[in-house]
């Protein structure tokens, strides 16, 4: 069945809009060829731009020594090695102090507050080196990558890292940066009173 | 994904035809360490008998609908004209009231199949608590002796002629254990324990697979299910009661410190030392099992050295990182790990 409007079309009529558009492509890549094959490119490079796709690195190379500076996080904005960090918070026992980041025997991870610093390289040589009262060092404990994957679980904790990298789902106790704390001013971290 | 060199599946290149098609008839063969059609235990006995009818019934008919379907392009060709006015509403009547017949009968079959699997008495059954973890097995013997309950790791140790209860967890996520010469799938659900009651009335060794996805290395989360006599697996209960021996030569001593004071006590245990850490399978008999990494390996000296070196290069993805290693230390290291017998 056709519909009514169709039907009622001459042919002429029809044919004329079809020269008509046909005039009208003819127009447009006459006039901007080099226009349109910009445009091509640039679409064709908007698309390669979701390409990009995370590494998951089962393998690594021997990774820097820490007597090797400056250090840098291998896994910073690594998702997968961050989800790892935090199945390894819970193996290596880092709760038995940190509580899940809130804290408790030792101090939070979740708040501003650091008392050897937030950079990776610093939680880095936290992590390895031990700190006075309590932390003990995982020297040749745990392997360096996994150090690494450790230290961007932690600077997650405090909102440190993207949040499409930072997990979005964790097995205990919740620990994310509230919306509040972002609103309303933070006191300043204190340092630390000197001995 | 790069396969492990070792890994000794034959069917991991089928490069020619032939190859391909042996490989395809490989499960057809019955017998084998994992295969329902060589049943070591009632359960397995009955899941094969309906196995056998369902695929009896199914091959009939396939042969009746191929026949329907040969002989008018058979009588086409010999010349005979076209008939449609014969009755085939009768034909189709019959084929309909056959089908929902069968299907009847399938569903019936299947039914009484369950029920039967559940009827085991387990009044003195031997309970073993097995956890899916990503991917290995752990496998606890608990005792009413509390000293005397102990946890081993991927390889499965049952009595023959007793019935066993596995209470099935999982520490992460849904895994199955899948033992078909013994008895059917049961999944492994965190937070939810489940059990499967099963009998082998022959000594043997089995393989069970994991028959739920369950991450990268779901292919090679397996082990064997060893059927021992009851004197032989009293004898291995109690030999894997005992704590793990003690360092002799001073090589063997070496390895112990570098295991205790090294990356390797962060996960694993040791009974008798003191390394206690669960996360990683229990290595106070290591060298007494078959198999390394979850039935990957065969358990010799240089499959250990090389699963020790690089776990990544032979299992990628498995939650054992390369520790680095001295290739003294990893030396001292080894002859420790074989005296763990």
């Amino acid at each position: 069945m056709t519909p009514p409007s169709c039907s009622a079309r001459s042919p002429s009529a029809l044919s004329g809009r079809v020269d008509g558009r046909r005039g009208w492509i003819a127009k447009v890549r006459s006039e901007s060829a080099p226009y349109s094959s910009s445009v091509a490119v640039l679409l064709l490079a908007l698309l390669a731009l979701g390409c990009e796709r995370e590494q998951r690195r089962f393998q690594e190379g021997p990774l820097p020594n820490l007597a090797g500076a400056p250090l840098e996080n291998p896994y910073e904005h690594n998702a997968w090695a961050l989800s790892e960090g935090q199945r390894l918070f819970r193996w290596y026992n880092c709760s038995g102090c940190h509580a899940n980041g809130g804290g408790g025997m030792g101090p939070a991870l979740t708040d501003d507050k650091w008392v050897y610093g937030s950079e990776p390289a610093q939680i880095f040589a936290t992590i390895i080196e031990g700190r006075p009262n309590g932390m003990p060092s995982f020297r040749d404990k745990i392997t360096d990558q996994e150090v690494w994957q450790l230290v961007t679980f932690v600077r997650s904790l405090s909102g440190m890292v993207r949040q499409d990298v930072a997990s979005s789902r964790q097995d205990h106790m919740q620990v994310k940066p509230s919306a509040l704390s972002l609103d309303q001013p933070q006191p300043k971290a204190v340092p630390p009173p000197l001995p | 994904m790069k396969r492990a060199p070792q890994s000794s599946s034959p069917s991991s290149s089928p490069s020619n035809p032939r190859l391909a098609l042996f490989v395809l008839f490989a499960g057809c063969s019955s017998g084998g360490p994992q295969s329902i059609l060589d049943p070591a235990g009632p359960q397995a006995q009955q899941i094969e008998d309906l196995w056998w009818l369902f695929f009896t019934i199914c091959t009939l008919v396939y042969v009746i609908v191929i026949a329907f379907l040969a002989v008018p392009i058979w009588r086409r060709h010999q010349g005979h004209s076209d008939s449609a006015d014969r009755p085939l509403q009768i034909t189709v009547g019959v084929a309909t009231a056959a089908t929902i017949l069968i299907l009847f009968v399938l569903a019936g079959a299947s039914y009484s199949t369950g029920r039967a699997l559940s009827e085991l008495p387990t009044g003195d059954a031997l309970i073993i608590r097995v956890t899916g973890r990503q991917w290995w097995w752990e496998i606890t013997y608990p005792s009413a002796t509390p000293s005397d309950t102990f946890t081993t790791a991927n390889e499965l140790h049952i009595p023959v002629g007793r019935a066993v209860v596995l209470e099935l967890d999982s520490a992460d996520v849904i895994h199955s254990f899948w033992a078909p010469n013994l008895t059917g799938k049961r999944d492994l659900i965190p937070g939810r324990p489940t059990s499967l009651a099963f009998r082998s009335d022959r000594p043997g060794t089995f393989r069970a697979q994991c028959a739920e996805l369950c991450g990268v290395q779901h292919a090679l989360m397996a082990m064997p299910v060893i059927a021992d006599p009851p004197e032989a697996f009293e004898a291995w209960l109690s030999h894997q009661r005992s704590s793990a021996a003690q360092p002799q030569t001073d090589e063997q001593r070496r390895g112990q410190q570098i295991f205790l004071s090294r990356q390797c006590a962060s996960c694993h245990r040791i009974q008798g030392t003191s390394a206690g850490a669960t996360n990683g399978p229990d290595l106070t008999h290591i060298a007494s099992r078959g198999t390394l990494a979850a039935g990957t390996l065969p358990n010799t000296r240089e499959h250990l050295a090389d699963w020790i070196r690089d776990p990544q290069q032979i299992k990628p993805g498995n939650k054992m990182p390369p520790v680095p290693l001295a290739t003294e230390e990893l030396d001292a290291l080894l002859a420790y790990l074989l005296t763990l017998r």
